[in-house]
């Protein structure tokens, strides 16, 4: 019992990881129909520009870890941002309109040099920081096993509650969420009502990058290690949370990415490490065959 | 982009192009300023960050530059806009004298060895090279003739590799008998991958099929008991011609040189390798060719371009997906173990996404559905990369701008060829979903 309470707070910490980058993915599909391959590319550079921000505020000087930790984030969410902006503009936008497979193979593309990029310009060696947030709180005492919960967990979790609450009010309260709406429901249409299409894309891509750059942040905080290669796997395992969820739809998303990291925390934490990615592809697979839309997706009617 | 530049056109154009440069400087600026700028390594245990300046100006000023060239040459050649026409009619040309190319690309290929510039690292690079060509037309039954993603690929290129691998160090059985072996396996991996998933979405069906590729690595890195693990298989026997090996000498029977009376020279070996995927190659090229014009060729190019209607008239979808599934990992299967036989040593590390990538950009940058498409297109993949190996730390990196940038400028492909292999009112009718293919 203890240990599935310690292997639920992995997997939620986990999970929220997935779940914000989920969306980055579920956000771009729902709107442009495309699987923006270089996602995971993006979540790698703000995890780099984490990195690199926290070295540089260490050897400033700045020890106050909200000031420092609020420092990085908004670096992180800037120049992460504009990564997946420039990246729109120059490999997705004079592609909008010709078919799919064009879309996909230069965002692979895309995906391939952003990873060479940063490889080349940051070295290939693992990338390390010290230990920001330490400490940890004991939930739950059993002689042998103590269930804990440090307070980077926490930070994680919070976080991702406060961000999931702010991305809501977004959507659903504000004109450029309404704006995202209209172009997922009918872009035509939206064009004609006046939306600036191209506009509200763009922002699509800045919104889905902020949150991986949090993302990014999150991981180098939790783990302390990061490479260039990153992000492929994440990518990949973030988009099996956006169709496990079902894609298009946003808490789908995060339900998705919950899912996937308590999986992957289950599966290691009872069964074997080494398969924990097998795993779950696995269930992508089990869910797309016995629920093609995902958990909550709408079912899809093609018509003639 | 150049619409951007339209308002600007009441100030002299120099200025208009130096501002939109300028602009373009200015985005550069900001996303090179931490990555190329910065740079972050470990000292004596600890993070340190050092600036690079120098390096950030450089890019700077390339990036303007650079976007001043490409305004230029917009303005210079209009035709250089979106696809040129001078390119749709190298299509058309192409297309229209298949034969004839077809002819003298196979009397080239067949001399090749023995022409005077063959030395060892060409007929190795050529031999590499057939293999992607191989491959590709492998994956255009199933993503060209039949529609269907599949981006994971690779998977069956692996099971084929292990197979022969596998059965070649266990039981010793040569490559011959395991070649249709390896197919039959890869043919099998195929149908049991394809049955649950095929009737998902395009989508879903390439997420599920990149799974899947990724399922096969990560069990082969981690199954050692079964696969070596990330050590891999080393000693997979080398093919032989009718039983006669390419070595200096063998214990029992004899050996190539000895049986033709010639000297030993290790090149024999790899000119030996190459007419085997040489022919392996042509026989996928012939099988295809022929099999378009069967029901089930038909029957998959229907389905391609409207599964409602082709399953109004009966086809059925489940069986016709599955076939072109199964064809193609056998020939993927075919592929795999020859390249096991090639090196001698196989492991988990090459059969990464990339190769799938890399395999499915062969079929689309050539044009999906065109056969000659693949060809230029698996030359022009692995050969520049290859012509670059000195730049080899920036390869990759050169590699997947030039996807974007071919997309960009042809999203068809080289060679877009997605005219219905046969039509109705015969060659005057019109080809459905071709898009802005040939003239």
């Amino acid at each position: 019992m203890a240990y599935f309470l310690q292997q639920l707070i992995n997997g939620v910490t986990l999970g929220s990881i997935y779940g914000l980058i989920a969306i980055g993915y579920t956000m771009v599909y729902g709107i442009i129909g495309m699987i923006n391959f270089a996602h995971g590319e993006i979540y790698m550079i703000g995890a780099f520009l984490a990195v690199l921000s926290f070295t540089m505020l260490g050897a400033a000087g700045v020890t106050w870890v909200p000031l420092a930790l609020v420092m990085v984030l908004l670096v992180a969410i800037v120049f992460t941002a504009t990564y997946a902006w420039a990246v729109e503009r120059v490999a997705y936008r004079p592609l909008r309109g010709s078919h799919r497979l064009a879309a996909l193979i230069s965002a692979i593309g895309m995906s391939l040099a952003l990873q060479n990029y940063v490889l080349l310009s940051q070295g290939a060696g693992v990338k390390a920081v010290a230990p920001i947030i330490t400490g940890r709180l004991t939930v739950y005492e059993t002689p042998g096993f103590d269930v804990t919960l440090s307070y980077i967990q926490i930070f994680v979790m919070v976080l991702t509650v406060t961000l999931m609450a702010a991305f809501a009010t977004l959507i659903s309260r504000t004109a450029l969420g309404r704006a995202q709406r209209a172009c997922e429901q009918d872009r035509g249409m939206a064009l004609l009502l006046g939306i600036d299409v191209d506009r509200t894309i763009s922002l699509t891509f800045v919104v889905g990058a902020a949150l991986a750059a949090v993302a990014g942040v999150m991981v180098t905080l939790y783990y302390g290690v990061i490479d260039f290669f990153m992000g492929f796997i994440a990518g990949l395992k973030a988009f099996t949370a956006a169709v496990l969820g079902g894609i298009g739809s946003l808490p789908g998303a995060m339900l998705g990415g919950m899912l996937l990291g308590m999986v992957e925390a289950f599966w290691s934490g009872y069964f074997s490490v080494e398969y924990k990615d097998v795993a779950a592809f696995g269930i992508l697979v089990l869910v797309l065959i016995f629920r093609p839309t995902g958990l909550l997706g709408r079912p899809e009617i093609e018509k003639v | 982009m150049v619409d951007g530049a339209a308002p600007a056109r009441k100030f002299s154009p120099v200025l208009a192009i130096l501002k939109e440069a300028g602009l373009t400087a200015a985005v550069a600026f900001a996303l090179a300023l931490p990555l190329i700028g910065l740079r972050g390594f470990t000292r004596g245990g600890q993070m340190v960050v050092e600036t690079r300046f120098e390096w950030l100006a450089v890019a700077v000023v390339v990036v303007f530059l650079g976007r001043v060239a490409l305004i230029l040459s917009r303005r210079a050649l209009p035709a250089l806009r979106r696809g040129g026409g001078h390119v749709a009619g190298w299509g058309g040309a192409i297309e229209r004298h298949r034969l004839a190319l077809g002819a003298a690309a196979l009397a080239f290929v067949l001399a090749m060895p023995f022409m005077p510039f063959a030395d060892r690292y060409i007929v190795d690079v050529f031999t590499l090279v057939l293999i992607y060509v191989m491959l590709g037309w492998g994956l255009n039954i199933v993503v060209g003739l039949a529609g269907l993603l599949d981006l994971g690929y690779v998977a069956f290129y692996a099971v084929g590799a292990y197979s022969f691998a596998l059965l070649g160090t266990t039981f010793n059985l040569s490559f011959w008998a395991c070649l249709p072996i390896a197919g039959a396996c890869a043919a099998m991996f195929g149908i049991l991958l394809g049955y649950p998933v095929l009737r998902l979405r395009g989508d879903y069906l390439a997420i599920v099929t990149l799974g899947f590729g990724e399922i096969v690595r990560l069990v082969l890195t981690n199954w050692v008991d079964f696969s070596g693990g990330p050590n891999g298989i080393s000693g997979i026997p080398r093919p032989t011609l009718f039983g006669l090996e390419f070595k200096k000498r063998v214990a029992e029977g004899q050996t190539f040189h000895e049986y033709f009376g010639i000297e030993h020279a290790g090149v024999h070996r790899i000119i030996f390798l190459y007419y085997v995927i040489l022919m392996l190659a042509l026989l996928t090229n012939f099988f295809v060719l022929r099999i378009r014009r069967l029901p089930i060729g038909r029957a998959w190019e229907a389905l391609r371009e409207d599964e409602i209607a082709s399953r109004a008239l009966g086809i059925n979808p489940v069986n016709t997906k599955l076939s072109a599934f199964a064809l193609g990992a056998m020939f993927g299967g075919f592929a795999g173990s020859f390249f096991a036989a090639r090196s001698g040593f196989i492991s988990p590390e090459s059969f990464t996404f990339i190769e799938s990538a890399i395999i499915l950009s062969i079929v689309v940058l050539g044009g999906m559905g065109s056969q000659i498409g693949v060809v230029l297109a698996a030359a022009a993949i692995i050969l520049v990369p290859e012509m670059l190996r000195e730049f080899s730390e920036y390869r990759m990196l050169v590699f997947g701008m030039a996807m974007v940038l071919i997309m960009i400028w042809r999203p068809r492909g080289l060679l877009s060829h997605r005219k219905p292999t046969i039509l109705l009112h015969g060659r005057g009718g019109r080809a459905g979903g071709g898009g802005e293919g040939g003239p």
